[in-house]
Parts: structure tokens; C-alpha cells; sequence
């Protein structure tokens, strides 16, 4: 149901149209790929660099958010239609294990 | 082909629920299941009774009054109101959405199957050195300390069964997501379809937290790791935690199926569509969320803080808006109806007033102020039995009636259902309502006994003869289930002769494959508006053709049972020298079974579509 389907009923058209977002798709993991490795590299870059731990630690794990997006948007597909059922679950999923760890942060007394 | 007509001997039939992947069959394993179990539990509740009955009773030894409490309270929530909750799930939902079975047909015999042997498991313990005796919510702090197997037998239990009622879950989502008939958007779906789908999901997000719990306590209690030793700098505050951000959407995964089957019996016998749908489904869903942010108030005297307090009982105040919502759409719902007044509605109009009492002492409970001194008294014990009672258990007897039909293809007897109603119904507030003022007085939860002259005594009794009053009910319930068995009365499709939603097009009980021919959806009650047309049936979506079926398995049942085994290896792990070859046999057996599966091939069957058209011609309902 939740399926992409072609809605054309003349197949040259479709192939054509097909072929141009193929092709457009590629680009965007081209780029999102060189993008992912740039980011590592950097990632590396603030640790070997030695500054300060309260400016690496959350440095890297923005970089790391930034290629979580990267990674379920362009390489699994999620921007594409029919995925609304699964970001929407992934959503909820990272709303109630953000809590939880939230929690566990403010008002478990160690 | 049709292997239904054929009479079947013991042996074959039992085989055929052994190997079954119907989601049919497996609705009624559930029911069968859940039912025995929910008999053990009330069992279990009657020895309460019995010994809280009269002051300085010695009828169970403190002990044993520990075990009885907590196997009462995990048998009824885990092994009784969950899966015959999901029993009707599997029997009803992909009938409402039009669905052939269910998404994963092996993954929900396997659900059952992880099921059924965690809680014989569990129920093991009576014979095998003492059941759990730390309250069902387990905490560390005694957990830990418990001596015997009565805990580990909690523990791996609740792992296995946890997991079948996990794969349950996510296989419901995926039908829902995945199966629904064409025209079946899903602001069409009926409200039981809705409350499955929002319970599934937070089935999904919400025992992830309990296994990691469980896993931990496996650890603590098995292995000696310290995650809850405080001796150790452990925290046995993790523990309550990771078990009330299950613990309190669990009260959701079992009430909101409720509000669904109530919400079908409003409409079918009120003979109206349901008041403000979507509000309904605002309202499922809007619970649903919030009841993952509530969690700790359970915890308000652990010393959680003012602020994490109050943040917590407003969040949970703030749940009695969507809830107060659907109380008022049920009762828009019968006003101008034509209401019949047949057993499953006394039910459904019974739970109202009922649930309301159980929500207002929540509010209460809300209050952190005031949590400080209900917390702990049977105050407590009243408000989650009006709620559980009062909400789920009500609906269970409810929907048994309303869909037995549809389950069975016969009628169970209305009269006899009506006097169950009135046992019980009388039974369950003389035995509750009495405890709201024990608990106010200051009788604290969870004692075996009590001295004489504090003012409890005839509370106490009263509330005993309550329960006695209920049992009545159930055995009534029992009585009417073999009378109508005996007698044997076919129904026809729409036995009811109100059914507005897919089910009731459809013969009782249906034929393996559900639907000849999926159904066009026109609109919420599909079969009501094509009834209202004139028409006998549904319009057909799709010509007669060949239907693809899957096949029996036998190896979900072998993977569960497995696991089975494995925890016994488990349990003695450190104590008997074949504990361990034990557990690796268990796995092989689980992990072997699932490699079967994994590497032959089963296509499964067709039913051609000549066979399809010579159950027509015959007039045969398969
Ligand atoms: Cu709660």
C-alpha cells in the first residue's frame, strides 16, 4: 500500500523520468558521501587537536547527529515518499530513549 | 481442499493448533491460554480473600501470602489480561481492516508460543521451590535479597513471555500499516483497529525498557553483578525506574484495547455512529503519548525532588483531558440512539461510572502532596482495580460475549451473560469500593494480616464476600461457555443483526482465507453503509482469483520451547553440574529450529480460484 508506484501509464515516459531522478539521486549521495567522510576527518581533527573536552565532546556528537541524518535521509531513503510510517515510529522512539536518558541525568541520585 | 469441513479427530485438531499460523486459531490459543491463566490469578486472588478475610487468619503463612500476592498481580497483567487482550486482536483486527491473516502469520504463532511457555515458566515456581515473592513491580531492593528461585523464575519468565508479546506487537503494526483493504484509509478504520495499532506501538517502545531491566537482574541475581547492590554502589532506583517506563504504558497497552472494543459495543448496539471519531482517535493517540511521561508517579516518595514531582503530576493530571474526551463521546454516543440492552451493553454501560471512580482516585494519586499519604495503603490496591477491573476486565467479559459469535459461530447465552454481569458487577465494587476507605483509615498494602480492633475487621469481610460474589460470576461465565458449546447453535453471519464493521460481512466463524474477495471500503462502518443501501454484502475490490496461503509450521513451537528449556539451564546455572550443557542444548534446539526456517523454503499454498467458486455453488461456508 505504502509502496511507490508509477502512475504513468506510458512506460518510455516513466523510464525517462526515472532515469532523471536516478541520476539526481546519485549526485545527492555523491555528495552526502564525500560530505560523511569530510565530516570524519574532522571529527579526528578536533580530537588530535587537543582542546578543550568540553568543546570536543559536544563537537563530535553534533558531527555525529549531522551524519545520522545523512545517513537515514540519503542512504536509506527516508526523504522518499511512503516513509512516513517509519520516521514517524523512529521519531517517537528517540523522544521516549532521549527522556529516559534526561531522566536518569536529573533525578537518579548517584 | 477444504480442510475445515472435514471432521477431525482429537489428535489432528490438537496437531492443527500445534502447527497453526491462522491468526484465527491462534486468537482462540490466546483465549484458551489467557482464560486458564486468568482462572489461576483469580485463584489466587480467592486465597487473598480468604486470608485477609478476618483479623490474625492463618490461613497462608506470611510467606506464601507474599507469593500469592505477586504471582496474582504478574499472572493477571502479563499472563491473563494482556494475551486475551490480544486474543481478540488476532481474532477481530484483520477481519475490521480486511485483511487475509496478518502480516507475519509464523511470527504470530511464534508470539504465542514464546507466550505460553514463558508463563508456564512462571507458573513452575509453585512446584519448584517457591514462587517470586517481591511484588509483581519486583523491586531490587527486596529482589535481590529474595532467597530461592522464586525471583529468576520472574525473571526469565517474564524474558521469554516479554518477547512473544514484543514480536505480537510489531506484528500488529505492520497489518495495520501494511494490509489494509482497498478504500481502508485509516480514518476508516473501526476504534478497536485504532487502540490496536496505538497499543502495538507502545508495546514496542515500552518493553524494551522492562528487558533491559530484567537483563540487568538476570546479572544481579545469576551472575553477581551490582547494577541494584547498593552495598556495591549499585542503585535499586534504576530498577524502578526502568520498570515503571514500561509499567505505566503497560496500563495503556491493556486499557486502550478496552476503549476500543468498548467503543465498538457503544456504536453497534446504540445503533449509531460513534460520536466525534476523530476526536476518539485524537484522543488514542494523544494517551498514548503521554502515557510514556508519567512514569514516575509511582515514585513520588523516592525522593525524586519537588520539581521532577510536580512536573510529573501535572503531566499525568493532564491525561484525564483525552480520557474525559472519550467519556463524553461514549455517552453522546447512546444519547439519541436506539439502545438494546443486551449483555455485552451492560457491560459497556457499567464501565463507565466504574473506570470514572478508578480515574478520579488517579487524579488524586496525582497530587504528589497527597501521594505522600496514599502511598503504599490499599487506597492504592482500590484505584488500580477499579481501573483494571473496572476498565479491562470488564471489557474482556464484554468483548467474550459481543465476539463469540464471530469466534465460535455460536451464540453464548444472553440471560446467563446478564446474570454473570450482576454477580460480578456487584461483586467487583463491594470488594473495591470498601478498600478505598481501609487505605484512608490506614491499612497498608501488601500485609498478610492484621491485628483486631483497628477498625478493619468489617471492612475486610465485606470485601471478601465481594469476591466470592465475583467468582460466582466467572464460574456462571464457565457454566454458559459449556451449555452453549453443548448445544451448539450455528449463528449466521451477522448474528447481532447491528454489525457496522467488516467482521459481520463475513461467515461465523469465517473461512480460512477470510475474504473471498477483498472488500471495497466506503466509508467508517463499511458494513453498515452497504446494509444501509440495501445491499447483502460487501462490493468485492478485486475479481475472484487464486488466494496464497501460508503454511502450517510446527517450528514455532520448537523455538519457543527451546528458550524453555534453556531457562531451566539458567536458573540452576552455578548450583547443578548439567546446568550448563542444559542451557546450550535449549539454544541449539532455538537457534537450530530457526536455521530450518531460514534455509528451506516454504512458499506456502494456493486456493484456485475453481475451488473458491465451488464453495459458492454448494452453498458451503467452508
Ligand atoms: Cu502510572
Amino acid at each position: 500500500m505504502a509502496n511507490q508506484q508509477t502512475n504513468s501509464g506510458n512506460p518510455r515516459v516513466d523510464h525517462e523520468y526515472r532515469r532523471r531522478k536516478s541520476a539526481e539521486e546519485m549526485r545527492y549521495q555523491v555528495v552526502s558521501f564525500s560530505l560523511m567522510i569530510f565530516l570524519t576527518l574532522v571529527a579526528f581533527g578536533a580530537v588530535a587537536m587537543k582542546g578543550s573536552a568540553w568543546f570536543t565532546v559536544p563537537f563530535i556528537i553534533l558531527l555525529a547527529v549531522v551524519q545520522v541524518v545523512f545517513q537515514l535521509y540519503y542512504f536509506m531513503h527516508m526523504s522518499h515518499k511512503g516513509h512516513e510510517a517509519p520516521s514517524l515510529f523512529l521519531y517517537s522512539g528517540l523522544l521516549v530513549g532521549l527522556i529516559t536518558i534526561l531522566t536518569f541525568m536529573t533525578i537518579i541520585w548517584w | 481442499m477444504s480442510t475445515y469441513a472435514q471432521k477431525k479427530g482429537f489428535g489432528a485438531t490438537v496437531w492443527d493448533f500445534l502447527t497453526t499460523v491462522d491468526h484465527k486459531k491462534i486468537a482462540i490459543l490466546y483465549l484458551l491460554a489467557g482464560g486458564l491463566f486468568f482462572l489461576v490469578g483469580g485463584l489466587e486472588a480467592v486465597f487473598i480473600r480468604i486470608q485477609l478475610a478476618v483479623p490474625n487468619n492463618d490461613f497462608v503463612s506470611a510467606g506464601a501470602f507474599n507469593e500469592i500476592i505477586t504471582m496474582h498481580g504478574t499472572t493477571m497483567i502479563f499472563l491473563a489480561a494482556m494475551p486475551i487482550l490480544f486474543g481478540f486482536m488476532n481474532a477481530v483486527m484483520p477481519l475490521q481492516i480486511g485483511a487475509r491473516d496478518v502480516a507475519f502469520p509464523f511470527l504470530n504463532a511464534l508470539g504465542f508460543w514464546l507466550f505460553f511457555f514463558g508463563g508456564v515458566f512462571l507458573n513452575l515456581s509453585w512446584f519448584m521451590g517457591g514462587a517470586p515473592d517481591a511484588g509483581w513491580t519486583s523491586y531490587a531492593s527486596l529482589a535481590i535479597h529474595s532467597k530461592g528461585h522464586g525471583i529468576d523464575f520472574y525473571v526469565l519468565g517474564l524474558q521469554i513471555s516479554g518477547l512473544g508479546t514484543l514480536i505480537g506487537g510489531i506484528n500488529f503494526l505492520v497489518t495495520i500499516i501494511n494490509m489494509r483493504a482497498p478504500g481502508m484509509t485509516y480514518m476508516r478504520m473501526p476504534l478497536f483497529t485504532w487502540t490496536t495499532f496505538v497499543a502495538s506501538a507502545l508495546i514496542l517502545f515500552a518493553f524494551p525498557p522492562l528487558t533491559v531491566g530484567l537483563v540487568l537482574m538476570m546479572f544481579d541475581r545469576m551472575f553477581g553483578s551490582n547494577f541494584f547492590v547498593v552495598a556495591n554502589g549499585g542503585n535499586t532506583v534504576i530498577w524502578e525506574h526502568l520498570f515503571w517506563i514500561f509499567g505505566h504504558p503497560e496500563v495503556y497497552i491493556l486499557v486502550l484495547p478496552a476503549f476500543g472494543i468498548f467503543s465498538e459495543i457503544f456504536s453497534t448496539f446504540s445503533r449509531k455512529r460513534l460520536f466525534g471519531y476523530s476526536s476518539m482517535v485524537f484522543a488514542t493517540v494523544l494517551i498514548g503519548f503521554l502515557g510514556f511521561m508519567v512514569w514516575a508517579h509511582h515514585m513520588f516518595t523516592t525522593g525524586l525532588g519537588p520539581v521532577a514531582n510536580a512536573i510529573f503530576a501535572v503531566a499525568t493530571m493532564a491525561i484525564g483531558v483525552p480520557t474525559g474526551i472519550k467519556i463524553f463521546n461514549w455517552l453522546f454516543t447512546m444519547w439519541g440512539g436506539s439502545v438494546k440492552f443486551t449483555a455485552p451493553m451492560h457491560w459497556a454501560f457499567a464501565f463507565i461510572p466504574s473506570f470514572i471512580m478508578g480515574g478520579v482516585t488517579g487524579v488524586m494519586l496525582a497530587a504528589a502532596a497527597a501521594d505522600y499519604q496514599y502511598h503504599d495503603t490499599y487506597f492504592v490496591v482500590a484505584h488500580f482495580h477499579y481501573v483494571i477491573v473496572g476498565g479491562v476486565v470488564f471489557s474482556i467479559f464484554a468483548g467474550v460475549q459481543y465476539w463469540w459469535p464471530k469466534i465460535f459461530g455460536t451464540m453464548l447465552n444472553e440471560t446467563l451473560g446478564k446474570l454473570t454481569f450482576w454477580l460480578f458487577f456487584i461483586g467487583f465494587h463491594m470488594t473495591f469500593f470498601i478498600q478505598h476507605f481501609l487505605g484512608l483509615w490506614g491499612m497498608p498494602r501488601r500485609v498478610f494480616t492484621y491485628l483486631p480492633g483497628q477498625g478493619f475487621d468489617t471492612a475486610n469481610m465485606i470485601s471478601s464476600i465481594g469476591a466470592l460474589f465475583m467468582s460466582l460470576g466467572v464460574i456462571v461465565l464457565l457454566i454458559n461457555v459449556v451449555v452453549t458449546s453443548v448445544k451448539n447453535v450455528k449463528v449466521g453471519d451477522d448474528p447481532w443483526g447491528d454489525g457496522r464493521t467488516l467482521e459481520w460481512a463475513i461467515p461465523s466463524p469465517p473461512p480460512f482465507y477470510n475474504f473471498k474477495q477483498l472488500p471495497l471500503v466506503r466509508g467508517l462502518d463499511a458494513f453498515w453503509i452497504e446494509k444501509m443501501e440495501g445491499k447483502k454484502g460487501m462490493t468485492p475490490a478485486e475479481p475472484l482469483g487464486d488466494i496464497h496461503m501460508p503454511n502450517a509450521s510446527f517450528l514455532p513451537f520448537v523455538i519457543a520451547f527451546g528458550l524453555f528449556i534453556a531457562a531451566f539451564g539458567a536458573l540452576y546455572n552455578g548450583e547443578h553440574s548439567w546446568a550448563i550443557p542444559v542451557i546450550v542444548i535449549g539454544l541449539l534446539v532455538t537457534f537450530g529450529s530457526m536455521l530450518v526456517r531460514s534455509v528451506k523454503d516454504d512458499h506456502g499454498f494456493h486456493i484456485h480460484k475453481e475451488e473458491l467458486m465451488d464453495d459458492n455453488d454448494k452453498g458451503v461456508k467452508a
